[in-house]
C-alpha cells in the first residue's frame, strides 16, 4: 500500500510541475513578448520598456519559472495588471462564490444521479428504467449553458421568481445575506448538475446491474437476503468504484461547467474572473487561475485514486 | 444476419442516423441555398416572429433565424471533423506506437496522456486566446488537443489486446516489423472501437466549440454558430425568448443523433457486449 501511495504521489508531483512548465511556456514564452500583448500594437518601446522591467520580463525565463511557482507554493503570487492586487487575494474573493457552487452542483449531481441508477437498475428493462435511460441521453446532449439560459427564461423571465443573474454577496453589509446568496447559487448548480447527473446516473445503473450479476450477491440472496438487503449490504459498496472513477474524470467538466455557468448567470467567480482577464489582457490573471483549475483537476484525479485503493485493495498491485 | 439487416432493427442506431443526417444535411443544403444570406442585416423587420416569410423569425438585427441555424450547422462540422481528425491522427499514432514499442515508449506516452487530461478543451482554449486572440482556429486546436490523449488511450488498450493474439506471433515469427504488423493486423482490428469513440468525440467538439463560442472564444462574427447565437439570444430574452431555444435544439438534437449513433455502433460491432448492457 505504501508503495503504491508513493509511486501514486511521485506522479502526481511530476504531473504538477509539467502542467506548470506548460502553462508557463504557453503564456510567457511562446508568445514572445507578454508586455506587447498587455499593452497592444500602438504601445511605445518606452512603455514597454517599463511593463518590462515593471512584469520582470527582463530577467532570465528559469528564474522567472522559479519565482512563478516560489510565490504560487508561499501564497504570494505577483499582482494582477488590471486590479493592482495580488492575484491570490482576486482567487480567494472569487473563490467565496465559486466553491459553493461547485460543491452544490456536485452534491445535487450525486443525490440525483445515485437515486436515478439505482432505480433504473432495480427496473432493469421495465418502463422506469428505459424512461431514467432516455432522460439521462437527451440530458448527455444538453449544453449546460443553454439549460441555463432556460431555467433563466423558465424562473426568471416567465415566472419571475428569481433574478436573471448576479450575486448579492454573502454577508449583509453588502446587502445579502446567506440564504439570499444561496437563492442566487440555486439555478446555476441545476444547470452544472444536469449533465453530470445524467451521465453518473448512467454509470450508477450498468454498475449496480453488473455487480448483481456477481456470485457473492447470489450467496448473499441464497443466505435469505432480500433483493433490497443485498443491495443496499454488498452490491452498492462495490459498485461505487467505476461511480468514484467517473465522478473524479467528470470533475474537470465541473470545474469548466463553472466557468461557463457563472457567465450565464454573471456570477463573480473564478470563471468572471479568467473571463475579464482575457478582455482585459490581463495574462497574470490568466496564468494564475489556469495553473490553479490544472492544479485542480491534477489533485482530484490523485484523491481518487487514492480513494479507490482504499474501497478496493485489489487495485493497489495493478 | 448481416450488419445492415441487424442495424436497420436497432433503434438507437437508427434515431442517431437520422438525427445525424438531418444535422448534414442542414449543412450541405446550406451551402447552395438558404432562405436569406444569413448575415443580412435587416433592422426595420428586427425580432420578427415565425412566419411564412422568416419561418423562425428574425434576430435583433432582423438576420434570418432559420438561415443562421442551416449555416451554422457548416461551422459545428466542420469543427467536429478537423478536431476529432486531430485526435484521431496523433492519438492513434502514439497509442500504435506505445503498445508496439511498450517499455519506456510506452510509459512516456501514458504519462503525457495523463497529464493532457490536466487541460480540458476550454482551459487550453482560455490559454491559447489570451495569446493570439479568439477565434475558429484556436476552438479547434484546443479541441482538438484534449482529444489526443482519449484516442490514444484506447488505441493502446485495444491495440495490446491484439499484440497478444497468435496470429500476431504468427505475422513476427514471418519476419514482419512493428510498423507493418500494425497496419496490416493490429489497425484493421481496432477499427470499429476507434468509430464508435470518433463518433462520440465528435458529439462532445459540438458541444464544447458551442459553449467556445458562446462565451465569444471561438467562431466569430459574421460566421453564423449556435453558441454566439444563443449569446445574442441572451440579451433579448424578455422581448423574443424563441431566439434563445431554436439553436439550443439544434445542438441537443445533433449531439443526441451521434452520441445514439456511437451507442448503436458500438452494439451492432460488438454484440457480445450489447448482450450484457
Amino acid at each position: 500500500m505504501l508503495v503504491f501511495l508513493l509511486r501514486r504521489f511521485a506522479t502526481f508531483v511530476l504531473t504538477l510541475m509539467v502542467a506548470s512548465a506548460v502553462v508557463f511556456a504557453v503564456l510567457e514564452l511562446l508568445p514572445g513578448n507578454a508586455a506587447e500583448i498587455i499593452l497592444g500594437d500602438t504601445a511605445t518601446p518606452e512603455s514597454l520598456a517599463a511593463l518590462n522591467t515593471k512584469l520582470g520580463l527582463d530577467r532570465p525565463p528559469l528564474t522567472r519559472y522559479a519565482s512563478w511557482i516560489g510565490g504560487l507554493v508561499r501564497g504570494q503570487t505577483a499582482n494582477s495588471i488590471s486590479y493592482d492586487t495580488p492575484t491570490a487575494e482576486l482567487i480567494v474573493e472569487r473563490l467565496r462564490v465559486t466553491l459553493p457552487l461547485a460543491v452544490l452542483a456536485m452534491a445535487l449531481s450525486v443525490v440525483l444521479a445515485l437515486s436515478l441508477g439505482i432505480y433504473a437498475a432495480s427496473r432493469h428493462n421495465g418502463l422506469g428504467d428505459v424512461g431514467v435511460m432516455a432522460a439521462s441521453q437527451v440530458g448527455i446532449a444538453i449544453p449546460n449553458f443553454w439549460f441555463a439560459i432556460l431555467l433563466i427564461l423558465l424562473f426568471a423571465v416567465k415566472l419571475q421568481w428569481v433574478s436573471a443573474g448576479g450575486f448579492p454577496g454573502w454577508s449583509e453589509d453588502d446587502g445579502g445575506g446567506l440564504w439570499d446568496g444561496l437563492k442566487a447559487l440555486i439555478l446555476p448548480a441545476i444547470a452544472l448538475a444536469l449533465v453530470q447527473a445524467a451521465i453518473l446516473a448512467r454509470v450508477t445503473r450498468s454498475a449496480v446491474l453488473e455487480v448483481m450479476r456477481e456470485d457473492f450477491v447470489r450467496t448473499a440472496r441464497a443466505k435469505g437476503l432480500t433483493r433490497r438487503q443485498a443491495l443496499w449490504r454488498h452490491v452498492l459498496r462495490n459498485a461505487m468504484i467505476p461511480v468514484l472513477t467517473i465522478m473524479g474524470l467528470q470533475f474537470a467538466n465541473l470545474v469548466t461547467g463553472t466557468i461557463v455557468v457563472e457567465n450565464v448567470f454573471v456570477l463573480p467567480g473564478i470563471g468572471r474572473l479568467i473571463f475579464q482577464a482575457i478582455s482585459n489582457r490581463d495574462l497574470i490573471v490568466v496564468r494564475d487561475v489556469v495553473m490553479l483549475l490544472a492544479a485542480v483537476v491534477v489533485v482530484v484525479n490523485f484523491v481518487v485514486d487514492v480513494l479507490y485503493a482504499l474501497i478496493d485493495p485489489r487495485l493497489r498491485h495493478a | 444476419m448481416g450488419f445492415w439487416a441487424r442495424a436497420k432493427r436497432h433503434p438507437s442506431f437508427v434515431l442517431g442516423a437520422v438525427l445525424t443526417l438531418l444535422m448534414a444535411g442542414a449543412a450541405l443544403l446550406s451551402l447552395f441555398w438558404s432562405p436569406y444570406p444569413p448575415a443580412e442585416i435587416d433592422i426595420p423587420n428586427k425580432l420578427q416572429a415565425p412566419s411564412a416569410v422568416h419561418w423562425l423569425g428574425t434576430d435583433s438585427l432582423g438576420r434570418d433565424i432559420a438561415s443562421q441555424l442551416l449555416v451554422g450547422a457548416q461551422n459545428s462540422i466542420v469543427v467536429g471533423v478537423i478536431a476529432v481528425g486531430i485526435g484521431l491522427g496523433l492519438g492513434v499514432f502514439f497509442g500504435s506506437l506505445a503498445s508496439a514499442r511498450r517499455g519506456w515508449v510506452e510509459e512516456l506516452v501514458m504519462r503525457a496522456a495523463d497529464f493532457t487530461f490536466a487541460f480540458p478543451a476550454l482551459l487550453s482554449a482560455i490559454m491559447l486566446t489570451a495569446i493570439y486572440g479568439p477565434g475558429l482556429v484556436m476552438s479547434i486546436v484546443a479541441i482538438g488537443i484534449f482529444n489526443i490523449p482519449v484516442f490514444a488511450r484506447i488505441t493502446r488498450g485495444a491495440a495490446n489486446a491484439v499484440w497478444a493474439r497468435e496470429y500476431v506471433l504468427a505475422a513476427r515469427t514471418s519476419g514482419k516489423g512493428g510498423v507493418r504488423i500494425t497496419l496490416d493486423h493490429v489497425l484493421p482490428n481496432i477499427a470499429s472501437q476507434l468509430i464508435v469513440q470518433a463518433t462520440i468525440s465528435f458529439a462532445t467538439a459540438i458541444l464544447a466549440e458551442a459553449a467556445l463560442s458562446y462565451l465569444g472564444l471561438g467562431t466569430q462574427p459574421p460566421q453564423p454558430s449556435w453558441g454566439r447565437m444563443l449569446n445574442e439570444a441572451q440579451t433579448q430574452m424578455f422581448q423574443a425568448p424563441l431566439l434563445a431555444v431554436y439553436p439550443g435544439v439544434a445542438i441537443v438534437l445533433s449531439v443526441l443523433g451521434l452520441n445514439l449513433l456511437g451507442d448503436g455502433l458500438r452494439d451492432l460491432m460488438d454484440p457480445k457486449l450489447a448482450r450484457r448492457r
